[in-house]
């Protein structure tokens, strides 16, 4: 694929990610503004950090006056699951990335520009990563602002329904792979019996949700790839 | 709250969310041959997905019953292998729909 076309694939595939995004970050801005941030702290905040649940968690530390050590072990925590991410990544870049377009893409690692980006077949470029992250990040900007000036005027009900966008562009990632391949299924019933289990044990139900992600993921994995090790490129492995 | 409070705060945590991200990005350079990591890394983003989704879609709307009938839409396209965009665009549609009906009953 020629630069151009590349640029214009990530693009279209990031749009449903912007549209999702700017619902989410809407509800982020609405909650930055009643917790006591100003609509500039709201969007300085989006725009440097691009993280959903690690930006819900930093508010009620900043307003409630929280040391910066609890800040910087919370967004650790929150947001370790990027680090595997971008191990992932790291093999599905191809050879044209140089160090400042990595720099670049590694600022918008979220989870759904990691998914997008690995359910594509094969390696992919940097004119694709460009147009993946380019109206996600802009998504989530103009959400934030959009939520911190106007959050007030939209019902309710809109803005609920755009609350599934993101989970339902999970389910649109996940399933096709999972009808494809058994073991991928096996999988992904593995991880949701795990998450479920995190989330209705008692005593499990107080681990925080940073680690629920971390620990039910690399658990359903580990356990998918010693049972059902991927042997060459063409099963799909990245 | 103030620029004065606000602005360690923001640098703190930016500087750390994007450390997590670029690290392992510079520190692996090479391509992995370990078919262990490989298959672990096939599988990791779809583990990722379905823990995030299960049980947190279901209180991502209004009411649970609509969150449901979300999951529903969404599951039917997802399986017809729909483009991202139509089964995002289409399950909200429907949880839109199912709130404006619980409401006028």
């Amino acid at each position: 694929m020629n630069r151009q076309s590349s640029f214009w694939q990530g693009f279209k595939d990031g749009l449903p990610i912007c549209f999702g995004y700017l619902s989410v970050a809407f509800a982020f801005g609405i909650f930055a503004l009643s917790s006591g941030l100003n609509s500039l702290q709201a969007l300085l905040i989006s725009m440097s950090n691009v993280t959903s649940a690690g930006q819900l968690a930093a508010v009620p530390i900043m307003v409630s006056g929280g040391t910066l050590l609890e800040l910087a072990a919370s967004q650790f925590v929150i947001n370790l699951r990027y680090s595997l991410m971008s191990v992932s990544l790291s093999q599905k870049f191809d050879r044209s990335f140089r160090l400042p377009q990595k720099l670049l893409c590694a600022f918008v690692v979220t989870d759904e520009v990691f998914a997008v980006a690995s359910s594509r077949e094969g390696e992919v470029d940097a004119h694709y990563m460009f147009g993946l992250i380019l109206t996600p990040y802009l998504g989530w900007s103009v959400g934030t602002i959009l939520g911190a000036v106007a959050g007030n005027l939209l019902p309710a009900v809109v803005i609920s329904a755009l609350g599934i966008a993101i989970y339902a562009m999970f389910i649109a990632i996940v399933i096709p792979a999972a009808r494809e391949n058994t073991k991928t299924l096996f999988c992904v019933v593995l991880a949701v019996g795990l998450s479920l289990a995190f989330h209705f044990i008692p005593l499990l139900s107080k681990v925080p949700s940073g680690f629920v992600v971390i620990i039910c993921a690399v658990l359903a994995s580990t356990v998918a790839a010693l049972l059902f090790p991927i042997q060459s490129k063409k099963e799909g492995a990245p | 709250m103030s620029y004065a409070s606000f602005l360690p705060y923001l640098l703190v945590m930016a500087l750390v969310t994007y450390a997590v991200r670029v690290l392992p990005l510079l520190l692996v350079k090479n391509k992995i041959e370990n078919t262990f990591i490989l298959s672990f890394l096939h599988y990791m983003p779809y583990a990722v997905l379905s823990v995030m989704t299960v049980p947190a879609v279901f209180s991502a709307t209004g009411n649970v019953i609509s969150a449901a009938v979300g999951v529903a839409v969404a599951l039917v396209l997802a399986c017809f292998k729909r483009s991202l965009l139509l089964v995002a665009a289409s399950a909200s549609a429907a949880v839109l729909v199912t709130e404006l009906i619980m409401q006028w009953l």
